[in-house]
């Protein structure tokens, strides 16, 4: 068994006791699903004083429809993502990660808010999050906030979330005809990403590319690569073009050797999954736009 | 002879549920597991109980400069913290290995390698003994490490034992087997060799439940209780008397039940002691549990082999000789658990399954920076190490030749007349028939259909490969004359007890830890006794409770205490004779056994059963002379030879060539263990040993960094294979029973393990073969088979 420091704990009744709690103890963290957070303590490299429980907060375990946008609760499990059929339906690359994340008793405990705001470069929702250009919504002292995932990501393991602050909801945009995937290389089931890849595209009526985000999980870069993006905008998507795609998202990819493998093979990676998903994501888009057409 | 029905003809076996004797009996043991009422060490609770932990050190190799723990004690919860220098005054600092070496309990003057014990504290509760450990002030002077064992005989090399006197190096030993003359002469006039050299990487038995051990010393009387987690309470309470300095008598270790071992648990390690002293020091029982990084990063790890392997055969695939030169790292210490001849464990069986003219080995075995330990994970004391490379020569042989490597071992394999079977390194396999399991394994895989399907895969640029192992395993080890463990004989005892009522009592000297024994010998007593098995219970693991006896690992429970405890039974069924000659006022010789009763010859009428003779017995029955009133007996077994289990497995993968990731979609096995006692127990171990060739071939490695840190400390990093990794199993089975073993059986625990690594590695080489590629080293990871496509030539895909 292994042991954390000492810490005191303080199970929060609703959101704004979770915050006033935060204030109250200047070193304490927030704990969800835990999967991350007790893990780092038990190997002492996470010491909080105190843990504010917010797992009674039931208020921020939803999935929304609501016009344009999907509202998902910062408390929804893993589990729950997986098994939307709204979030298979509109965004797939949800669905795709969440299949290759962790194993199901991480999945019944671990949440959306939780993972992306341990902001782990191997984390898998990020990548999602910022390929479906979401928007976290951030509430403290004074208020609620909305901000960008550019803004939100401050690097590995930090973020825009301050210490007296939760992250309350992750926001989606829902666009037409798109389509998007997500694709991971791992050593064994439930291990953290060697590579991964995800990729979401939005086709104009003529089946151009009118929106296309790449990015790539645990290769060294801020998740998004914008120079193979701009190769796809306003192009009919071929074969070509995700060769093209990929051997950019490679070049600027900056992975670290580790046990999951050298240097030379994440690259490979970053450029064999880019072209996978983005195969993957137009094919998803254009079979969209094929069903809304038969529709209309 | 083999057999092939599952159920030889025995009309007494009774219906397949509820068998009197062998056949598929659910576990006894299971109902307190599944209900969560199993006793593992950690569940034990004493009064007055405190807690150890252990301080480790953070570096492979530096020298202790000073140890300050005046802060450990002042914390309020603490007992006692205890250093080397303490252990010094106590004679306790240096502890024997299972390999006539020496071992530290706690650094005293140099650590040597990440991990190492350093001091111990005893607190109120394992929270306060935790915290202490960081209160704990050590000042290292680190030292170069010795981490590549290629470099670790280099002129120059940091010396790891330089507290032994004279010591200049880190060779610890060099060992031979096998005619070298006669396989160079073999080799010089072989039409085609071939060579290779493999890695077999360091790995780590990783159970479950990780080390651990509850201590409890009575002053008064001089007594030491010790709960520990053990694969050998007897040894262990004998090295313990030796090393304390305890009355043997005044010893009793007890190894309650156990979440598995796989050799994890044979040595006597650091923490066992120091629980042992912080109880003394103390005067409480004290509880020390090791936490997973410590079962990782300090206990027995396994396999560590470098093998440079030569294979000569004629132009037709007749093969002729193999020979092998192997550098061991072992760590530390020499602390390898192993018959005390046999430095490099039956390695010498690495001639495998083949009539070959010639063989030779020699192995070198050194000391580096990393954890001691060596023979663990289901090896049968490196006969892992040797299947995985024969079966490897053999398969690039077959790829040198053009031939198919069925077909090649096909030619090669043992023939069933030639058994017993003496091979060129020493050996006596006792009984089996290769090509008949090998036909089977293929006939249930499709082998033909598989290749067929390959070849069409190869074509559309897919690849797919099928991998073959044939192995020979060497179990039961064994005969006194030849094998002991720190110059104790490799015997078993068994104790058998039939109450007056005709229930019974079988106390063995072997140890589960998963394996099932208190249902296996259960149905050996019952298949003799004719008693069914639910009416036997066996008690094991309690030194005060069993007779002597060595232990369980190295496959060789049934084998060596199975034998015990059939000739026990028999001694018991004997005795009964006569008894019931003196009830049925008849002569002994005119009796007939059949299952469960004597009767009279040609009176099957007047008979009296176990339990009726037990009654005799133990009541007023007068006894013929010389026959005491009971119905109980003991025996001690000194196996005449090994066991040879073997076994044919086939393995299909396909390969990812853009991400090299393996996917293993079928495997065959046929394993023949000789007699089969209860084939659901059989097919679990077959199960689990498969996956932990998984594990091995494609995910698992202990790696260290240039500065000798340990890479694999949590599961995180050091991987184990779950049931999303693998296939549906495909068991089968032949039955070639051991011609000296007293029911024919000889051990299945670590066949799967031995045999599968090499099945899996032969597939993914054999995806691999359009590139051209020979051979790769596990594990078989994404980016190690990526990188072994890298810079070939593209095949026609
Ligand atoms: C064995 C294992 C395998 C895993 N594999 C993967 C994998 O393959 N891919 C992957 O992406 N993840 C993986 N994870 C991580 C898993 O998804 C975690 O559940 C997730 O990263 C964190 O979610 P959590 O709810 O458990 O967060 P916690 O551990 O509770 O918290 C993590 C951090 O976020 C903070 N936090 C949590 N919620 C909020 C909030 N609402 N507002 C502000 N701060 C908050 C906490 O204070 C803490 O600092 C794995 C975990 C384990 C144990």
């Amino acid at each position: 068994m292994q042991i954390p420091a000492p810490f005191d704990y303080a199970r929060a009744t609703t959101v704004n006791d979770a915050l006033a709690l935060l204030e109250r103890h200047p070193d304490s963290r927030v704990v969800a699903g835990g999967h991350s957070l007790l893990p780092m303590m038990k190997l002492r490299l996470a010491r909080p004083e105190w843990l504010i429980d917010i797992n009674d907060l039931y208020e921020l375990d939803f999935i929304l429809r609501e016009g344009d946008y999907l509202r998902v609760g910062a408390m929804t499990r893993h589990t729950t993502l997986l098994e939307s059929p709204e979030i298979a339906r509109l965004f797939p690359i949800i669905t795709d990660a969440e299949r290759v994340i962790a194993d199901p008793i991480v999945r019944n405990r671990g949440t959306i808010g939780g993972s992306l705001c341990q902001a782990d470069p191997a984390e898998d929702l990020s990548t999602c999050c910022v390929v479906l250009r979401a928007e976290a919504v951030i509430r403290g002292p004074g208020g609620e906030r909305t901000v960008s995932m550019s803004e939100f990501h401050r690097g590995p393991y930090e973020t825009a979330v301050a210490q007296n602050e939760i992250l309350v909801e992750v926001r989606f945009p829902i666009l037409p005809r798109s389509g998007s995937a997500y694709e991971k290389v791992e050593r064994r089931v439930g291990d953290w990403a060697v590579v991964a890849a995800g990729a979401a595209v939005s086709l104009a009526e003529d089946g151009t590319i009118d929106d296309v985000a790449i990015g790539l999980t645990a290769a060294g870069i801020d998740r998004t690569i914008t120079e193979a993006e701009a190769v796809l905008h306003g192009k009919k998507p071929t074969e070509g073009l995700f060769i093209e795609a990929g051997r950019i998202a490679a070049a600027a990819s900056d992975p670290i050797a580790d046990q999951r493998g050298p240097v030379d093979y994440k690259r490979h990676l970053a450029d064999e999954l880019t072209r996978r998903v983005l195969r993957h994501a137009c094919a998803r888009a254009l079979e969209v736009r094929h069903t809304t057409t038969q529709e209309g | 002879m083999t057999i092939i029905e599952e159920h030889p003809a025995n009309p007494a076996a009774g219906d397949a549920d509820r068998p009197i004797g062998y056949g598929r009996l659910q576990r006894k043991e299971d109902p307190r597991f599944v209900r969560g009422k199993g006793n593992y060490v950690d569940d034990i609770v004493l009064p007055g109980m405190l807690h150890g932990a252990i301080l480790r050190a953070p570096v492979a190799h530096a020298r202790l400069v000073s140890i300050d723990t005046s802060k450990a004690l002042a914390h309020p919860g603490v007992k006692a913290v205890i250093t080397g220098q303490d252990l010094l005054g106590l004679k306790l600092a240096w502890a024997p290995t299972l390999s006539a070496d020496v071992q530290a309990v706690l650094v005293t003057d140099k650590v040597r390698f990440q991990g190492q014990e350093v001091a111990f504290v005893v607190a109120d509760d394992r929270y306060s003994a935790r915290d202490a450990l960081e209160l704990i002030e050590v000042d290292y002077d680190v030292l170069p490490p010795v981490v590549d064992v290629r470099k670790a005989l280099d002129p120059g090399a940091p010396v790891i034992r330089d507290e032994i006197e004279g010591r200049t190096d880190n060779h610890i030993f060099d060992w031979e087997a096998g005619d070298k003359a006669e396989c160079d002469a073999v080799f010089a006039s072989a039409d085609v060799v071939v060579s290779q050299e493999m890695v077999y990487p360091r790995v780590h038995p990783a159970p479950m439940e990780t080390c651990g051990a509850v201590a409890d010393y009575e002053p008064i009387d001089g007594t030491l209780t010790l709960y520990e987690t053990s694969q050998a309470p007897h040894a262990h309470r004998t090295l313990f008397a030796i090393v304390a300095g305890i009355p043997e008598h005044k010893i009793r270790i007890v190894s309650p039940d156990i979440g598995g071992g796989f050799g994890n648990k044979v040595g006597i390690y650091p923490g066992y002691i120091l629980a042992v002293v912080g109880s003394i020091v103390t005067g409480k029982p004290v509880k020390w549990m090791e936490d997973r990084s410590e079962n990782l990063m300090s206990t027995s790890f396994a396999r560590d082999y470098i093998m440079q392997g030569e294979i000569a055969a004629t132009k037709d695939g007749k093969i002729l000789a193999l020979r092998t030169n192997v550098l061991a790292d072992h760590g530390a210490f020499n602390a390898t658990a192993q018959p005390t001849k046999y430095p490099a464990g039956f390695f010498h069986i690495f001639t495998g399954s083949y009539d070959l003219q010639a063989a030779h080995c020699k192995v070198t075995g050194v000391y580096t920076n990393k954890a001691p330990g060596g023979v663990a994970y289901a090896c049968s004391f490196r006969v892992t190490e040797a299947v995985y490379l024969v079966e490897r020569m053999v398969d690039i042989l077959a790829r040198k030749l053009e031939m198919d490597p069925a077909e090649l071992r096909l030619k090669n394999l043992i023939k069933p007349e030639q058994f017993p079977y003496k091979n060129k390194t020493g050996w006596e396999y006792d009984s089996g028939d290769y090509a008949t399991a090998l036909r089977k394994s293929m006939d249930m895989a499709g082998y033909d259909e598989l290749r067929r399907e390959q070849k069409e895969k190869r074509a559309r640029g897919e690849l797919m490969g099928i991998g073959i192992s044939f192995f020979t395993e060497t179990v039961g080890a064994g005969p006194r004359k030849h094998m002991d463990i720190v110059g104790l004989g490799m015997n078993d005892g068994a104790e058998l007890r039939v109450h007056p009522t005709g229930k019974a009592v079988v106390r063995i000297s072997v140890q589960s830890q998963g394996q099932g024994h208190e249902t296996t010998f259960a149905q050996i007593v019952a298949e003799e006794l004719g008693i069914p098995p639910e009416d036997i219970d066996v008690v094991h693991g309690d030194t005060d409770q069993t007779p002597f006896g060595l232990g369980t690992y190295g496959s060789r429970s049934t084998p060596v205490s199975g034998a015990a405890v059939a000739l026990v039974a028999r001694k018991v069924r004997e005795k009964a004779k006569f008894i019931a000659a003196a009830m049925l006022e008849t002569r002994p010789e005119d009796l007939e056994w059949e299952k469960g009763r004597w009767f009279v010859k040609g009176d099957p009428s007047a008979g009296k059963t176990i339990a009726e003779i037990s009654m005799g017995a133990h009541g007023t029955v007068a006894l013929p002379e010389g026959i005491d009133g009971n119905l109980d007996a003991e025996v001690t077994y000194d196996p005449p030879n090994l066991t040879f289990p073997f076994g044919a497995y086939i393995c299909v993968v396909d390969v990812d060539p853009g991400t090299g990731h393996v996917k293993v979609r079928r495997f065959i096995a046929v394993d023949d263990c000789g007699t089969r006692i209860n084939p659901m127990i059989i097919e679990g171990q077959v199960h689990g040993g498969l996956t932990d060739g998984v594990g091995m071939a494609l995910m698992q490695f202990i790696e260290f960094d240039a500065e000798g840190n340990n890479l694999g400390g949590t599961f995180m990093d050091y991987l184990i294979p779950t049931a999303l990794e693998v296939p549906n199993w495909e068991t089968g089975f032949t039955v070639t029973p051991s011609p000296h073993h007293p029911i024919g059986a000889k051990g299945i625990g670590e066949s799967a393990t031995v045999g599968s690594p090499p099945a899996i590695v032969n597939a993914v080489v054999d995806a691999l073969a359009p590139f051209g590629i020979q051979h790769m080293d596990m594990p078989c990871t994404p980016a190690r088979v990526w990188a072994a496509m890298q810079g070939r030539p593209r095949p026609p895909i």
